[in-house]
Formats: structure tokens, C-alpha cells, sequence
């Protein structure tokens, strides 16, 4: 009896092709643009979350100065943090990986007849591991270099593109303001940040040079900390605060002039805010799906004059009402499965077009494509099988005369 | 003729329609029986209880007092499905209308109870050509019904009643969409199957040059039959 429904079915489909098209056309426009739609906010969600570990993972900035939201209280007046905090920092608190200075400015810097803008950072090797910055040629600072203050320099990749034209910098000389310094090594390109800030514009030099030449003073105004594991993160926070109050006695009535910021907080702020976005993108799209829904509802409706005379002939010559149900339910679900099969593979093809164009991760996320697809079969089972229920219920001759 | 076999016997057959009030007596207790092999019109104006006494002849209807005994079965003691399966299995149908599936071949239209049936595909097949061979249509058997003339759907219509070789075929006012023409080449391949075949056939008519092509003419009037003639073929 079943096999019998499915032929019925299938043929009464066939024969009627425009109206099948148009009852799965909702469908199949509804559940492509919930999967696409998801499809681009995941890959966002996912770009952000990318960009913030690109800049360091388990990563603690500490700086001078109060946290302010907004517009920041000139920090200049808070005392900076000296080369003891750092080694500090490191020998008393536990979980601390790697500690490290982080003084940067922008300085114009040339090569040959060629000078560029960049971000300069004077640190030590540890910067390296609390950056997720490895080497693409070259190598490290040496102690020597370290502790004297030599003038060498690593180089970001776009340091490579903009001045030595793509050619391997290593042992040639790079003019820092009034000096010049060895490039002993390039960075690994890491490509923009969630920002749309430029990583890769950095040249990394040794703290002590950094400070004599560049700066001209011994101070540290801001450094990173790497925790080995995320769940020792709220425990170091606290206990570099302890450490570094006492350190800069701060009495308990008083103010903190530092602040320490995890990554963990600017990581669920942006992720939130692109969850957002998600969820926008994603009942945009359900909309489509119900809009798509109604439209099912809207065909099936019209088609009910013809398909009740078919019903009232299909009685009359001898079909049972439970054999004209089984046809319509076969219908309907053969036509919702194939509209949401059709939609799932265009929502995929949408999805990778747009993520591709905007540059994002591809993300497939199957729960909301089981969900899309289920609904939306859902909606043709419901309005394909109700209208035809109600018309195999009543009496073939008037079935017959239904206009 | 007087010995062949009662199959349709009504036995003081009654049909009400509503409740109370606006109670409408459509039938009030009619008797009659038809036996194999006859050809019967059912005539008499509208309201007169011709179309009730057809549609429960057809299994489409059951009388509400009264009993209807088709084949020696009493059909008002069946259920929606029981019934279905007597139309099924023992009667064919002509309607005014046609009745056709649209978008649908006259092949697959007249294959369309086999279906039902369960008959398999290549029986199936050839059992609705052969049907379609003596509507004489052997020649438009892929032509949907948009593609053929009125008079070339009701043969497609009478094809898909016989092609189960049914005990009786019912014919509502089988010519009633129909030019002159066209109702009389009907009519002439009704009394060809029911001559050659020996297919019982009940037609309901208000047009007495059509009921003259049957044996037996039976009026009807405000749910009572008024007279029943017999006669010869025309």
C-alpha cells in the first residue's frame, strides 16, 4: 500500500511540475537563507574569536595608569613600572610563563631611498611566546644583545613588503630615527587583527636599546604576562595586583595607578556582539522561512478546488480515504524533503560564497541546519496533509461537485 | 430476460435530508430491482429523488430506512471503507462532468482503478488499452484531457468505468455537457457495451430521446416512482 501511495505520489508531482516548484520555491528560499545567513554570522563570530588569540592567548596586559572607559585621564602622571617589576613579577607569582616589557612608538623608518611608518617595540625574548610570534627567517635576541642594548631588530612582514620589496632582510641595515640597526630576523605574517589593525607593521628591538636610543629614559609603561593554562588567569590577575600595590605602596584607601586587563574580557565582549549579529542575521532569515511557510500554505490553498475533484474521483472509482491520505501525505513530505534538501545545498553554496568573499573561516553548523530542515518539512507536511484530510473526509459526490 | 439474476434491489427505500423543521424527504420508500444485463434509465425532473436513488445505487449514499441489496449484499449495513470497496471491486462511473485528472493521460486515466486493484504495471496496461480499443479512442491513448473534445473525454470516462469489467456501470446524465452529435455516439457505444458485453448499465437522464436507447425507463417524481415502462431498444 505504501509503495502504491509513493507512485501515485511521485507521478501526481511530476505531472504537475509548476505547482510543485512553486510549494517547495518557499521552502527551499527559506531554509537556504537561515543556513546562509548562520553561515556568515558563525564565520564572523569565528574571525573575531581568531583575531583575539592571534594576539596572544592566556595574556595579561599590565599598564600605568586607571582603567577608563572613555576618554583616558592623562596616565603620563602615574609613576611608570621599572625592569625590577618585570623580573619580579616573574620569580614571585605563580602560573607566570612569561613576563614582558611592552614600550613601543611610531617612528619613521627608512631604508635605501624607501621610509615607512611603523610600530617599534622594545621587549625582551619572552615577547615572542606571550605574542605567538615565530620566525620566518633569522633568529631571536641573543643575552648579549639583551643586556647591552645592541642595535638589532626583527621585522614584521609588512616591514619586508613595504621597504626591502618582498627580499629577505636578514644582515642588512634598517635607520631608526638617527641610528641604524641589524634586521637579524622576520616574523611570521599573522595577517590583520579583529580590529582591522595591521600586526605584521612592527619591528621588535632589545628593552635596553629601545629605552637609551628611542626613548631616552629607563621607564616600562606597559607589561604582558602569559599564564600557562586560562583557569590560573583570575588567580594571577589577583595576585599581580597584591604584588604590584605593595611594590608601589599603595596604602588600601588609595586608588590603583596601574591597571591589568585579561584577554579573556575584550574575547566575550566581541564574541557577544558578534553572537548578536548571528542571531540577527539568523531570525532575518526565519522570517524567509515562515514567509516561505505561508507561501506553502498559499499554494496548497489554491490547489484545494482542483485537488478535491481529484479526491472526490479517486473516491468515487474505488480509493479508500486512508489510501487518498497516504498519497497526499507521501506528497507533501516527498516535496518538503526535496525543498529542503534543495535548500540546505543552496544555503551551503550562499554560505561559502559569502564567507569566501568576506574573507571569514567556514563554519558549518549542522544543528541549525537539522533545525531549518525539520521545520520546514514540518510546515509542508502540516499544510499539504490538513486541506487534503479535510477533503477526503467528506462525500465523494460532493467532493465531486466542489467548485 | 425475466430469468437473469436480481443484482439491485431496493426495498421500500427511504432518504431524508436535515433535521426537525428543515427535514426534506428526498425518497420516500421506493422499491424497484434491476437484474443483470439490463439497461435502465432513471428519468424525472429535479428534486424528484433521481439523483439520491443513484448516488446509493452507487454505494455513494445510504439510505436512511429501507434496505438496498447490491449482488445479494446489504449495502446499508456497510461502512465509508466497505463501500468503497464494492464501488472498487463491482461498479463503474460515468459522470456529466467527465471527471477526468487533468494534466493526466486517457492511458493513466483509465489505469487509474487498476491502480486501486493492485493490478501490476503490464497487466495494468494492457487491461486500459483494451478498454480504451472499445471506446473506439485506440488512437489518442497519450492525449490528456485537455487535448481531446468532450465527446472524446466521456468515452475515456466510459473507458475507465469498464476497463475493471464492473457488474454495473452508472451514467449521470452521461450526455448532459454534450452536443447532439456527440450525446448520440455515446449513447450508441452504451447500448454497443451493454448489447455486446453484456454490461448492466443505469443511467440517470432527463432527456427522453436519450432514455429511449434503454430497455427499461423508470420516472421518478417527488420521491416516488411514478411509472416504470419496458420496452424495446429504439
Amino acid at each position: 500500500m505504501l509503495s502504491n501511495a509513493f507512485l501515485i505520489a511521485i507521478k501526481e508531482i511530476r505531472k504537475n511540475i509548476l505547482r510543485s516548484i512553486l510549494t517547495i520555491l518557499g521552502i527551499v528560499i527559506g531554509v537556504a537563507s537561515v543556513i546562509g545567513m548562520v553561515m556568515i554570522g558563525d564565520g564572523t563570530t569565528a574571525n573575531v574569536q581568531q583575531g583575539i588569540q592571534k594576539l596572544g592567548t592566556n595574556m595579561l596586559t599590565l599598564r600605568v595608569g586607571q582603567e577608563r572607559r572613555g576618554r583616558a585621564k592623562s596616565s603620563n602622571s602615574a609613576r611608570p613600572f621599572e625592569n625590577a617589576d618585570i623580573a619580579t613579577i616573574k620569580s614571585e607569582i605563580s602560573n607566570v610563563s612569561a613576563v614582558a616589557a611592552e614600550n613601543s612608538s611610531n617612528i619613521n623608518v627608512i631604508y635605501s631611498n624607501k621610509s615607512y611608518t611603523s610600530s617599534v617595540v622594545g621587549t625582551s625574548n619572552d615577547y615572542f611566546i606571550i605574542k605567538n610570534w615565530n620566525l620566518s627567517s633569522g633568529r631571536i635576541f641573543d643575552e648579549s644583545e639583551l643586556n647591552y642594548g645592541t642595535a638589532s631588530c626583527i621585522v614584521g612582514s609588512t616591514i619586508v613588503k613595504q621597504l626591502f620589496e618582498g627580499e629577505d632582510p636578514v644582515g642588512l641595515k634598517l635607520r631608526l630615527k638617527n641610528f641604524s640597526c641589524n634586521v637579524i630576523g622576520v616574523l611570521e605574517s599573522k595577517g590583520a587583527a579583529a580590529f582591522g589593525r595591521d600586526q605584521d607593521e612592527i619591528i621588535i628591538t632589545p628593552l635596553q636599546m629601545f629605552q637609551r636610543k628611542i626613548q631616552g629614559n629607563k621607564d616600562i609603561s606597559s607589561i604582558i604576562i602569559s599564564i600557562n593554562e586560562s583557569k590560573n588567569i583570575k588567580q594571577a590577575k589577583k595576585d599581580i595586583t597584591l604584588l604590584m600595590q605593595e611594590r608601589r605602596d599603595i596604602k588600601p584607601d588609595e586608588d590603583d595607578n596601574f591597571h591589568i586587563r585579561d584577554m579573556e574580557d575584550l574575547l566575550s565582549t566581541m564574541t557577544s556582539t558578534t553572537k548578536m549579529l548571528t542571531y540577527l542575521l539568523g531570525s532575518v532569515a526565519a522570517i524567509s522561512l515562515l514567509v516561505g511557510g505561508i507561501g506553502i500554505m498559499n499554494i496548497m490553498l489554491v490547489s484545494v478546488t482542483e485537488r478535491t475533484k481529484e479526491i472526490g474521483i479517486r473516491l468515487a472509482i474505488g480509493a479508500l480515504e486512508s489510501e487518498v491520505l497516504l498519497q497526499f501525505l507521501v506528497e507533501a513530505i516527498v516535496l518538503s524533503t526535496l525543498g529542503g534538501i534543495i535548500g540546505i545545498l543552496l544555503g551551503l553554496v550562499i554560505g561559502n560564497i559569502g564567507v569566501s568573499v568576506m574573507g571569514l573561516p567556514l563554519i558549518i553548523n549542522t544543528q541549525i541546519i537539522i533545525t531549518a530542515f525539520i521545520f520546514s518539512t514540518f510546515i509542508g507536511v502540516i499544510f499539504g496533509y490538513f486541506p487534503a484530510r479535510k477533503a477526503a473526509q467528506m462525500n465523494p459526490i460532493d467532493a465531486l461537485r466542489y467548485e | 430476460m425475466s430469468n437473469k439474476k436480481v443484482i439491485i434491489e431496493f426495498k421500500n427505500v427511504a432518504k431524508s435530508y436535515g433535521k426537525g423543521e428543515a427535514k426534506t424527504h428526498a425518497l420516500n420508500g421506493v422499491s424497484f430491482d434491476i437484474k443483470q444485463g439490463e439497461f435502465v434509465s432513471i428519468m424525472g425532473a429535479s428534486g424528484s429523488g433521481k439523483s439520491t436513488t443513484m448516488n446509493m445505487i452507487g454505494c455513494l449514499d445510504t439510505p436512511s430506512s429501507g434496505e438496498y441489496v447490491f449482488d445479494s449484499i446489504n449495502v446499508e449495513k456497510l461502512n465509508r471503507n466497505q463501500r468503497a470497496i464494492i464501488r472498487r471491486n463491482y461498479l463503474g462511473f460515468v459522470f456529466q462532468g467527465f471527471n477526468l485528472l487533468g494534466r493526466t493521460s486517457a492511458l493513466e486515466n483509465v489505469e487509474l482503478p487498476l491502480i486501486y486493484r493492485k493490478v501490476p504495471l503490464q497487466k495494468r496496461k494492457s487491461m486500459a488499452l483494451e478498454a480504451l480499443k472499445k471506446v473506439g479512442l485506440e488512437s489518442v491513448v497519450h492525449h490528456t484531457p485537455a487535448e481531446l473534445s468532450g465527446g472524446q473525454q466521456q468515452r475515456v470516462a466510459i473507458a475507465r468505468a469498464i476497463v475493471t469489467n464492473p457488474l454495473v456501470l452508472l451514467a449521470d446524465e452521461p450526455t448532459g455537457n454534450l452536443d447532439s452529435i456527440k450525446s448520440l455516439e455515446i449513447m450508441n457505444l452504451l447500448k454497443k457495451l451493454n448489447e455486446e458485453f453484456g454490461i448492466t448499465i443505469i443511467m440517470v437522464t432527463h432527456e427522453e430521446e436519450m432514455a429511449q436507447y434503454s430497455s427499461r425507463i423508470i420516472y421518478f417524481r417527488d420521491g416516488h416512482i411514478e411509472d416504470s415502462l419496458k420496452k424495446g431498444f429504439k
